[in-house]
């Protein structure tokens, strides 16, 4: 189970699984952050991402990043792919930006 | 800059909220939406309203709808029929996406899941707890729901059915759940007060006062 050759890793309905965790966090800023940039990008006069794309994505990262990463990190993920994908950023610009931000270590809650 | 994000091992807690160093995707969501601020995608002041937003949906919203249709049958069958439009008729605007509202009787218990992702009524529950966007939910509701449901502290006879309603982003499914005994008569708000998220998933009933 769970190796199901066309099943992809977020398709998990129905496998064996333990039991379930009920303990919950409050999101992070950061986390509410990525949730807004979704809206933001899938809304209906912007239509930058769709919601469908963005899930797609998620099942692109892959079983082991799929599995090891937080909820709203394989949102970012995605997100980030859609974007470099669409050519609406580009790798440099992400990357030179990126650079900053770390140099800056800044919380840039904006 | 790798032009594809996948290989990034993290564990399974959020980032530390705020103190410390960035983590690598904290530092990917400041960068990209300053680039696309930047560019005019959107404004700092659209991301502030959209968090904004977001915090100010909660569970209540889909309780008031639960105690409506608990105090108003013609608004419940409405509801049953289109949820959307039947929220719409109470000001309440969910957008594009279709809502379908299932209702528990004595003789059906209704559940809900996104097997595939984590779709849920968020506009009328808020954002979905992390257990209904997590593995072992996922997988099980849809073989088991009886002994998940046990896990949350809720017994299902055996002579009522459980269905498990599976989600997707554009079809999201809310639990009516049964009027508790012994609350007939009673105004909506003090209903609504009954009205829990987690029986709004289907994993609980309301508890009789």
């Amino acid at each position: 189970m769970g190796n199901d050759p066309g099943r992809g890793v977020h398709d998990m309905g129905g496998l064996p699984a333990g039991s379930v965790e009920r303990a919950e966090h409050a999101h992070a800023p950061w986390e509410k952050r990525v949730d807004a940039l979704m809206v933001l990008l899938g809304s209906p006069e912007r239509r930058v991402i769709t919601v469908d794309q963005l899930r797609r994505g998620i099942e692109q990262l892959g079983t082991e990043a799929y599995e090891a990463m937080s909820y709203y990190e394989r949102w970012m993920a995605s997100i980030t792919n859609t974007l470099l994908a669409e050519g609406v950023i580009s790798s440099d610009e992400l990357g030179r930006r990126m650079a900053e931000v770390e140099k800056r270590g800044e919380e840039g809650a904006g | 800059m790798a032009s594809h994000v996948h290989d990034q091992a993290h564990d399974h807690r959020p980032p530390p909220d705020e103190d410390g160093p960035l983590s690598y995707y904290e530092t990917m969501e400041i960068a990209v939406r300053e680039i696309l601020i930047e560019k005019g995608v959107f404004g700092a002041d659209d991301v502030r309203a959209a968090i904004e937003a977001m915090d100010a949906r909660s569970p209540a919203k889909g309780a008031e709808v639960v105690a409506r249709a608990w105090t108003d049958p013609a608004f419940k069958d409405a509801l049953l029929v289109d949820g959307s439009a039947a929220c719409a008729s109470i000001g309440i605007e969910l957008g594009p996406l279709r809502l379908i509202a299932v209702e528990n009787t004595a003789t059906v218990h209704n559940v809900i899941v996104c097997t595939l992702c984590s779709c849920y009524p968020r506009n009328l529950l808020g954002l979905p707890p992390d257990w209904y966007k997590a593995k072992a939910y996922r997988s099980r509701v849809v073989r088991e729901p009886r002994a998940v449901l046990r896990e949350f502290g809720t017994e299902v006879p055996d002579d009522v059915t459980v269905r498990v309603h599976d989600s997707t982003a554009d079809m999201r499914y809310i639990v009516v759940p049964r009027q508790p005994a012994g609350t007939e008569g009673w105004e909506p708000e003090r209903l609504a007060a009954l009205v829990t998220r987690d029986c709004m998933i289907g994993v609980t009933v309301p508890k009789t006062p």
